[in-house]
Order: C-alpha cells, then structure tokens, then sequence
C-alpha cells in the first residue's frame, strides 16, 4: 500500500458563529490526484488554506509526511510550509504583478536559496553561481508548460489563461511533493482547460509530484482524478472515485436539491398563486 | 530599437546589460569623477546634495517602491544619522567608523519601527512612522547633553588619513564614493532572492509567503535597510551643512524625501536620482522665476509648497510611474521612431484582488 502523504483528521474551522469545515478526514496517497468538490461555501478553500496554514484549525490535526517523516502540518509556521514540499496556486491567481514571468518563477525558488544577505549585498561569486543554477531550474518548468513566449512579459499586462500556467510553474518551481491547485481551471475556455487536464496528469506521472485539487469542472475532474472528496456546508459527503461519487445520492441532493424539495416548493408556489386568487 | 541576442543565463544577470550600458554609465562615472574640474563651486555643493538625498532615496525607495511600505518618518533616521554623527566625531572617533555606527544606529531603531510594521498596512503605517518622526524629532530637541537641543549642534569637516576633507573637493568624493557603494550595495539585492523577496512583498503578500517568505524577517529588513541608508545620509549631511538642529528632521523633510521617489518613479533605482537633482533644482528654480512674478505671488510666503504640491499632484495625475517613467516613454519613442504609439504604456486593468492576507 502507498504511504498516504497527507491526512487530515477531525478538521473543524469556526468563524465567529460560522462552522466552515466541520469534522472533516482524508488521506492524500503519495502520487495520486485528489480533488475537493462542492458547491459554493463548502469549505473547498478553507480546507487548503488550512494546509496551507493561512488559518489554523478549531480542531484536528494534519499530519504531513514531510523530508525528514511525518509531522504535525498545524504546529508549522506558515513560511515554512513551502520548505516541507507544499506549493499550491490561489483561486483568484495571486503572481506578482509587476514583475516578469521569469522573475516570477524565481520567487518560487526562494525555499532553496542558498546565500544570506551579506552574500547578496556584495554579490558574491556563490550568489551567481546559486542565481544560474535557479534560472536553470526555472528554464526546465518554462519549457514544461509552454510558456517561452512570456519569458520576459510582465505579468500585469498577460492574459487571464496565461497567467494560470504562470501560476502553476511558479508552484513548480518550488519542486514540491505536494501541488495544491485552487481551482485550476477557472476562467480557462475549454481548450485552455484540455491543456490544464494533460499537464496536470505529466505533473503526476513524469514529476511525480501529487496533486491535491479544488475544482468544479467534473469533466476535468473525472479526466484527472484517482480519488474525489465531496463537500456541501462544511461538512463530508462521499469520498471514492469520481464516478462513485457522482451517482452519489447525498452528493446529487447537494448540488440539485432533492425531489422532496422541488415538489415542496412547487406545492408552496401553486397555493401561493390560489390564496391570491382567492382574495 | 535594440535587440539583446541571449545566449547564456548570465546576461540577464549582469548590471551591464549591453554594451551600451557600459558605454554611458562610463561616460557618466567619467564625468562625475571630473565633475570638480568642470563644476563652479556652488554647483558642486548642489551635486553633493543630490547624491546625500539620492543616498537617503536608495533606503526609502528599497522601502515604499519595492517592499511596499510607506514611511512618513523618514526623516528621522536622517536624524539619528545626523546626531549619532555629529556626537561621534565630536568626542573624537575617525570618520568612517563613525559612519558605520551611525549607520548601524538607524538600522536599529528602523528594526524597532519594523515591528509594528507587521502588523500595519497602508494608511495606518503612514500614522505609525509619522508619530514616530515626531518622537523623534522631540528626543532631538530635549535631549541636549547630547543634541544641543534647539539650539542646535555644529560639527567637524571629515577628517581622514591625517587629511581635512572639508574642502569642496574632498567632501564631494567622499559623498561620490559612498553613493556608489550604496547604489551597487542595492542592485546587488535587487538581483539576488533577498529583492526578489522584497518584491513579492510588495505584489502579494499572501503568495509571497506561501512561496515559503518570511513576511516579518523581510519586512524588519527592508525597514532597517532603509533606515541605515538614511543614516549614511544623514552622517554626510551633517557634515555638509556643518551645523543641525531638530527642526531640519520634521515632517517636512519626511516628505521631500517622500515626494522625491514618488516623483523620480516608485520602484525604479533610476527613479531616486532624477528625484534627487528635481528635488534639489526646483527650489532654485523657483527663486530664479520668482523676479519675473508679481510681488503678491512672488513675494507670498508658501509660494514653494504650492509649487511642491501641485508638481506632486500633476505628476499623481498625468505620469504616475513618474520621471524615470517619463524618460521610459522618451527613450521608446526615439527608438521606434516613427513607429511608437501613444498607448503602448497603458497598462490594462489588473484583475480584482481578493482573499487579501489581512
């Protein structure tokens, strides 16, 4: 059996009088493409912005397997978490605007500087050395994901699907063992979301690196994805493969409303209708 | 219009990025290191000024233009440059050392300042370093067993190597040389993942941490990098003006330094300096327009803050990448002469930001 690489236990998050995530558990198997689904306000991006340690849970734990064996994700400073292997990219794509697409992936490579600042200061020949062998690294994502073209284009003037791919290498180039992807496909049209499909499987078969997922396109989901967790209010609905879990009767209710509900609501309007009438 | 032929990483590395960069900022350093030859005096006082702001621009500019915070108490740190300086060579301590500590100092007390910074964004920084340059200024006024209070401190020329450099000669290289060593000091961090970290601050601080940057380490550094820069600046304007006194580090200082970068262009190394010569030409300017003008404006007093405000408010409105974004635009235009198109700067709408790390 796969060692599972990240497990999620008993997670609870409350907001003031709001449950976001309510007792939620899952294991991330070493290797494999996981995806959160749910409708809106399920707690999908509260859950990565626990693991990614924005925000720290009510209760539960999160245990990473991380270079030197498991330990506990949530006593972790949120800057260290890149270091341990988990690079992930933001719904509404947060790059660095100002800035080139090269310099941009260079930032991704800030967990494995090697000089301090005295070294910065004075330029000295380790810091050129550390700086070729990062563009080096940030040339092989480049050519990875097709993005020649931007190299040297700041980010503020590329366009929406660009910038996506942008923030992917920049995850790349953290060289993590973990991607966590916020909603990947977002804003792409559907060539763009095709490409997103292929790379993110080379991304799991030639890097090897696993992929925990935030998505709504079940195409791209079902395309992708070894296992599927679904989420509606907070709380877990069905967890296995994409196909199980869409025939899931709890997951369909979520996202379409039971036929109790419907007809209830059908019932409400036509009584409504037959009152006004009446007076 | 030049195209740079890559063939190794490199390239993109070097300050020099082609060989006309070699070619005129040689031309330029030649000029300056002749400047004493070719300069009346006065002008030379003028040009120490400029690099001595240009000096204190570097640390605010590394600070607001790349780290993205503000500070409205700028001036402080020239101030304790200032006094540490004048206290030091007075009991005696050579030159550069003191220079050094009194570098160091501003670092200190930047680091003290950097802390709340954390914390603070915005508007509410722009408060918290404005209360601490009044502070500041205050500890220079009451503090007189060693500032000489309000009124005021003298200090020594430089002395160095058994020589008085308080000529205009001697000052102007011991200025020249240390605006050199500050500049390349910051390209150097701005080539290197201590900027590229100051950077990603500045853009986004939610992924810049989740790339694995510590917001509050770089944060204090960029305040305390800063704050020696001024220091620096301030031990040399010391001993420029060879005498100084609290009400020279006020809020009004706080913004000349302020409205310097913003007018030279946020975020540009370039954009200090022609911040520093418009900095130091306008008010001359001014007094040569003012014999033209009639006596009831002319002669008004705030006649310059006028001027100051609404240069500040022209360059806001019609060029906020400012005098080094002019010079961009200037510079593209002879290059692709006749071929340049009027929008070719204008950025389009960044996409709304959201889920801001607050």
């Amino acid at each position: 059996m796969t060692p599972s690489l990240l497990s999620a236990k008993n997670l609870s998050v409350r907001f003031g009088g709001v449950l976001a995530v309510n007792n939620v558990s899952f294991d991330v198997k070493q290797g494999e493409v996981f995806t959160l689904i749910g409708p809106n306000g399920a707690g999908k991006t509260t859950v990565f912005n626990l693991i990614s340690r924005i925000y720290t849970p009510t209760t539960g734990s999160i245990d990473f397997l991380g270079p030197d064996g498991v330990l506990k994700l949530t006593e972790q400073p949120p800057q260290s978490v890149a270091s341990l292997g988990i690079a992930r990219t933001f719904q509404n794509i947060e790059l660095f605007e100002h800035a080139s697409v090269l310099h941009n992936l260079l930032i991704g490579r800030h967990t494995h500087r090697a000089t301090n600042l005295w070294q910065d200061l004075f330029f000295t020949s380790k810091v050129r050395e550390a700086e070729l062998k990062a563009r080096e690294k940030a040339e092989e994502v480049i050519d990875f994901l097709g993005l020649q073209h931007y190299r040297d284009t700041f980010v503020a003037g590329l366009p929406y699907g660009v910038r996506k791919v942008v923030e992917l290498a920049r995850a790349l180039c953290t060289e993590p063992k973990l991607l966590l992807l916020d909603e990947p496909s977002s804003g792409l049209n559907v060539e763009e979301t095709d490409d997103m499909a292929f790379w993110i499987q080379d991304i799991k078969h030639e890097l090897g690196i696993t992929v925990l997922m935030v998505e709504h396109d079940m195409s791209l989901v079902s395309k992708v994805s070894d296992r599927v967790l679904a989420m509606n209010q907070g709380e877990m609905l069905a967890m296995g493969t994409p196909r199980e879990v869409q025939n899931d009767p709890g997951v369909i209710e979520a996202y379409l409303g039971s036929v109790d509900d419907v007809s209830s609501l059908r019932r409400k309007a036509n009584g409504h209708t037959t009152e006004a009438r009446a007076t | 219009m030049r195209f740079i032929f890559k063939t190794d990483y490199g390239q993109d590395i070097n300050l020099a990025k082609h060989g006309g960069h070699v070619f005129w900022y040689g031309a330029l350093a030649v000029l300056l290191l002749a400047a004493p030859w070719l300069l009346a005096e006065y002008s030379l006082a003028q040009l120490n000024l400029v690099m001595i702001y240009a000096i204190a621009g570097l640390g605010l500019m590394l600070l607001a233009g790349f780290t993205g915070q503000f500070s409205l108490g700028h001036a402080a740190f020239l101030g304790v440059g200032a006094y540490t300086q004048a206290y030091l060579t007075g009991i005696g301590m050579p030159f550069l050392l003191s220079l050094g500590v009194s570098g160091l100092l501003s670092a200190l007390i930047g680091i003290v300042v950097g802390l709340p910074a954390l914390r603070l964004k915005g508007i509410y920084l722009g408060m918290a370093t404005l209360s601490f340059g009044f502070i500041i200024e205050e500890v220079f006024a009451r503090w007189e067993s060693v500032t000489g209070g309000n009124a005021g401190k003298s200090i020594e020329s430089i002395t160095m190597f058994g020589r008085d450099l308080g000529s205009g000669e001697g000052f102007y290289y011991v200025c020249l040389a240390i605006t050199v060593v500050c500049t390349l000091g910051i390209l150097n961090l701005l080539r290197s993942p201590t900027g590229r970290a100051f950077v990603a601050i500045r853009d986004s601080e939610i992924s810049a941490q989740s790339m694995g940057i510590h917001l509050a380490y770089y944060k204090t550094l960029s305040f305390s990098i800063s704050a020696a820069l001024a220091g620096f600046a301030g031990a040399l304007y010391a001993h420029n003006l060879r005498f100084i006194s609290p009400d020279q580090f006020n809020l009004l200082q706080s913004i000349d330094l302020l409205l310097m970068i913003v007018i030279g262009g946020l975020g540009s190394v370039h954009g200090v300096f022609l911040g520093a010569i418009f900095l130091i030409i306008l008010p001359q300017g001014i007094s040569e327009v003012k014999g033209y003008l009639p006596d009831f404006i002319g002669q008004a007093p705030g006649l310059k803050s006028v001027i100051y405000g609404a240069v500040l408010i022209a360059f806001v409105l019609f060029e906020p990448m400012g005098l080094y974004g002019r010079w961009l635009k200037v510079r593209t235009y002879l290059q692709m002469f006749p071929f340049y198109r009027k929008g070719m700067f204008k950025r389009q709408k960044s996409f709304q930001k959201s889920d801001r790390l607050k």
